[in-house]
């Protein structure tokens, strides 16, 4: 039964991805042209999801335990940091670079582009680069 | 601008998906944790199929509702490297992307994920401003 929450809502995020238009760079980059031509329309993801999460959010953190596990796994870390700030900036200068964030690079794998193959690489390896210095910082 | 009903659809997709995943499992639907621990563990279990998933999303949508393949960008590859490296590493540093913060984060109302969607959104649009306008770098 969590396999397949897992798989379903993976796929449910995936064709929403694909839907909403995400998965187009094109799109994403005239979204994020605020002083050229701008493009409004993925706006309205952000809004379809939140609209969603923000009202059932509240409500089901309240659920003693989740149907299918023990606890709730969510962040407890609320301190405002250099290190969430900065990496956020990284993170939105790679975003409109390219035009991919983490789910669509992905999920834009299946259309068979090898530049995604390598960006989706490369994304893997900055995730790995950050948890390396992290590693050396502590030992 | 037609009427956004693909955008708050695809919106609405990713929205509950992250919700079915939160009251399931609960778990945060943010693709970069579920992507870097789906290859560093722990766990891997879930998020390899929830990565699954997405792909497999991703594929349906595309195939059955002929949702048009968007096109691929055409930039140089070390261009496509160095965004990937710093989508990976600035979202791994700051905890989260536009699934972790922007949809599930900002719907918990968690104040560090309202502060990096609107930092990496701000960011987004400089990296456009400079990087395509300015600078062009994708032709």
């Amino acid at each position: 039964m969590k396999s397949l929450i897992a798989v379903l809502t993976g796929a449910l995020f995936g064709a929403g991805l694909v839907i909403s238009g995400m998965t187009d760079t094109a799109k994403v980059i005239g979204f994020l042209d605020v002083t050229g031509a701008w493009d409004p329309t993925l706006m309205f993801v952000m809004m379809g999801a939140l609209a969603i999460t923000a009202i059932c959010t509240p409500w089901i953190i309240k659920w003693q335990r989740p149907l299918l596990a023990e606890v709730f796994s969510l962040p407890l870390r609320t301190e405002i940091d250099a290190r969430l700030v900065g990496g956020s900036a990284l993170f939105g200068i790679g975003w409109g670079l390219w035009g991919y964030c983490p789910g669509p690079a992905l999920t834009a794998l299946t259309y068979g582009a090898s530049s995604t193959v390598v960006f989706c690489v490369a994304m893997l390896a900055g995730m790995g680069l950050s948890d390396l210095l992290d590693r050396r910082r502590d030992g | 601008m037609d009427f956004p009903t693909l955008p708050l659809i695809g919106g609405a997709l990713i929205g509950t998906s992250a919700m079915l995943l939160l009251a399931g499992l609960g778990r945060v639907a943010g693709i970069t944790g579920i992507c870097w621990a789906a290859v560093s563990g722990p766990d891997r279990g879930w998020r390899f199929l929830f990565l699954a998933g997405l792909l497999a999303g991703g594929v349906v949508a595309t195939e059955l509702l002929s949702v048009p393949v968007p096109e691929i960008p055409e930039g140089p590859l070390p261009v496509a490297i160095a965004a990937g490296l710093l989508v990976g590493f600035g979202t791994r540093r700051g905890g989260g992307c536009t699934s972790g913060h922007g949809v599930c984060g900002i719907g918990r109302q968690s104040r560090r994920s309202i502060v990096a969607t609107g930092v990496f959104m701000a960011f987004g649009v400089i990296s456009v401003f400079v990087f395509h306008q300015v600078l062009g770098v994708m032709s």
